[in-house]
């Protein structure tokens, strides 16, 4: 996992907020991103599921045909042109229960990958960039907190704060998952810090958080983004599970919370069959979002890995 | 042998860590859920039991924390994890080892397959690479790995065991066959635990495969291989010998990482099936609120996984002797 992350320059473009200026020609990474994102199926369809679950959760009054929590219908029915997945065993609308079900499982995953993302980019790139004893500190922890079983413990931690909401839910999965993550990023600031273009910068006077925040970051984007998706696609799947087993808040509108009240009612038994699996179709859908573009930004970040054009195939 | 050494210093910390959260975990959050539980154990166990589970908990704390800290390392060293309420009056120690060998079964048999199974397709998936399995099998691997572990298990219960009526739909074993070293028991378990393994080998491939097809990429372009090819030697040796061989070291470091993950889906692969291992059994006592067989539990799925982890860093000790003396 050494691979280099951006190394062809396209146009030359300011950075952002740039400082002094620069003589050689630089990129903003957004674009580079951006062109490699649209030039990858994979990581188009990838985004495009996520816009659709981003478009859900914002606008769920506008889009849901009903309140989700309102017993209005006749329990139980079956698929209809008036309610596509039927009602639940309690008359609810099973169709606006998921949408508006998406915003807190979106929300989830992209608080709690995004404070997992900080604390790896933080504890990664520190680590690699001050080594010696600090590197070893923070090496050990990550990789303590890497063996110790994520999910079991948030079960212990969920199991004493009883109902845990959206923000336990969130601070705890994201305070613990993101060593995956810090690992990664420490093995890339690693390479990165003793190329020339570091060197430059440390030999003109800059100081160190420069360095770090416009030197080593912005090389290191595709990798960044990575670990965000990691932790967000791990955020959905933990969150969507502690739910189901009853960790969660059970008043709450979320795909988990679904699964639970109908695994509760034995919807599958009773022949409710998509109020039991919607939800987890739309789990599926949206982790598979972020795994399709991790899997993408691995081509991304590492040539080596993008599809083979047709005539080099052995 | 320093590496080993290393290892095993690496090991003992993660234990320690794991230990000390369990004592901290109760201490740090609010409300009184210890206070309740020891409410109900009041009356029921000895003394002497009672005391420890107020170590274990901070309740009562006459002890300063420090003080109360080390009596509780002293108790989990003696193999002391109190009293079951769930499983009242037996003690945690007892029910936790009733446990384990589902668990082990279930979690330790799927987890092996899946990472031979999985680097097995990622070799041929890289090697063969643009080819129909290449394009067919990674990327649906892919999709599977996102799927929630107990929705995966529901759908399979609703459609081979509701729908079909093919396998049974939970528990580890029919209640009605008796538990012996028969053929029919052990022939029943085999037919309980296919649906559960199954859940667990789709979510679960999918993650060596990745890593074993992006480990052979890079490794091909290596000029080794190519003096392999070179030297005209049969594509399949250089693809076990050379590409496979050097490839698999950082799957095997991999193996780490995502037992993790494993564990904690198999729980809720456990919690959907009602299998009687050691997940369902966590679950069992978060909802009877019984905190000493749930840290109990928690301490030994960290054992386990470190106990695993351990037997992949012997085996990449055995497979690449840069490890042996480096590091």
């Amino acid at each position: 996992m050494s691979a280099p992350a951006i190394t062809t320059p396209l146009a030359p473009a300011p950075a952002a907020g740039s400082g002094p200026t620069e003589p050689q020609p630089r990129t903003t990474v957004g674009a580079n991103l951006l062109r490699a994102v649209l030039h990858n199926r994979k990581a188009m369809a990838g985004s495009l599921l996520l816009l659709f679950f981003t478009v859900l959760a914002i606008f769920p009054g506008q889009i849901a045909p009903d309140d989700p929590q309102a017993e209005i219908y006749l329990p139980g029915l079956g698929p209809s042109s008036h309610h596509w997945f039927g009602t639940t065993s309690y008359g609810q609308d099973v169709l606006s229960q998921l949408i508006w079900g998406t915003r807190q499982s979106l929300l989830v995953a992209v608080a709690a990958g995004g404070l997992a993302t900080v604390v790896a980019v933080l504890v990664g790139v520190s680590a690699a960039y001050l080594g010696g004893l600090a590197d070893g500190f923070l090496s050990l922890v990550t990789d303590v907190i890497l063996v110790i079983p994520i999910f079991p413990l948030v079960i212990v931690i969920a199991a004493y704060e009883k109902n845990a909401g959206l923000l336990t839910l969130t601070i705890v999965l994201g305070a613990l998952g993101w060593s995956y993550g810090a690992r990664q990023l420490r093995a890339q600031a690693l390479s990165i810090r003793n190329r020339d273009f570091v060197d430059v910068a440390r030999v003109r006077g800059e100081r160190r958080l420069y360095v770090i925040v416009f030197e080593l970051l912005p090389t290191m984007t595709s990798l960044i983004v990575a670990s965000f998706l990691g932790a967000a696609l791990y955020a959905v799947l933990a969150a969507a599970g502690l739910q189901f087993i009853g960790l969660g808040d059970p008043n709450a509108q979320s795909w988990g919370t679904m699964l639970y009240w109908a695994q509760n009612n034995e919807a599958l038994g009773s022949g409710l069959v998509y109020w039991a699996i919607m939800p987890g179709v739309c789990v599926a859908l949206l982790g598979a979002a972020f795994a399709l573009m991790n899997y993408a930004f691995d081509e991304i970040s590492n040539p080596a890995l993008r599809p083979l054009p047709k005539l080099q195939r052995r | 042998m320093t590496f080993v050494l290393r290892r095993l210093g690496f090991f003992v910390v993660t234990l320690w860590a794991a230990i000390t959260l369990n004592f901290l975990i109760p201490r740090l959050m609010p409300g009184n859920a210890a206070v309740a539980m020891m409410a109900r154990y009041r009356g029921r166990v000895n003394p002497d039991a009672l005391h420890a589970l107020e170590i274990a908990f901070g309740v009562n704390n006459h002890q300063s924390l420090l003080s109360a800290y080390f009596s509780y390392l002293g108790n989990i060293g003696r193999g002391r994890f109190g009293t079951s309420l769930t499983f009242f009056p037996d003690t945690v120690s007892h029910q936790v080892l009733q446990a384990l060998p589902w668990t082990l079964g279930l979690v330790g048999v799927t987890t092996i397959l899946a990472f031979f199974l999985g680097t097995l397709i990622g070799l041929v998936s890289a090697w063969r690479r643009g080819g129909v399995l290449d394009g067919v099998l990674p990327p649906i691997f892919v999709i599977t790995s996102a799927f929630p572990y107990f929705w995966l298990a529901l759908l399979a219960i609703w459609l081979f065991a509701i729908k079909l009526g093919w396998l049974p739909q939970n528990g580890g074993y029919d209640y009605t066959t008796t538990v012996a070293w028969s053929w029919t028991f052990v022939g029943d378990v085999i037919r309980h635990s296919i649906l559960p393994a199954f859940t667990i080998l789709v979510t679960s491939i999918g993650g060596w495969i990745l890593t074993m097809r992006n480990n052979v990429i890079g490794v091909l372009s290596e000029d080794y291989v190519r003096m392999a090819r070179a030297k005209g030697l049969h594509p399949w040796r250089i693809m076990w010998n050379y590409a496979g061989r050097n490839a698999i070291l950082p799957n095997l470091t991999g193996f780490a990482m995502s037992l993790g993950f494993v564990v904690s889906g198999a729980i809720l692969v456990e919690f959907v099936f009602n299998y009687p291992g050691v997940g369902w059994m966590l679950l069992q006592a978060v909802e009877n609120q019984d905190y000493a067989l749930m840290q109990a539990l928690f301490l030994l799925i960290v054992v386990a996984v470190l106990f695993a982890i351990l037997v992949a860093d012997a085996a990449t000790a055995m497979l690449d002797p840069r490890a042996r003396d480096v590091r």
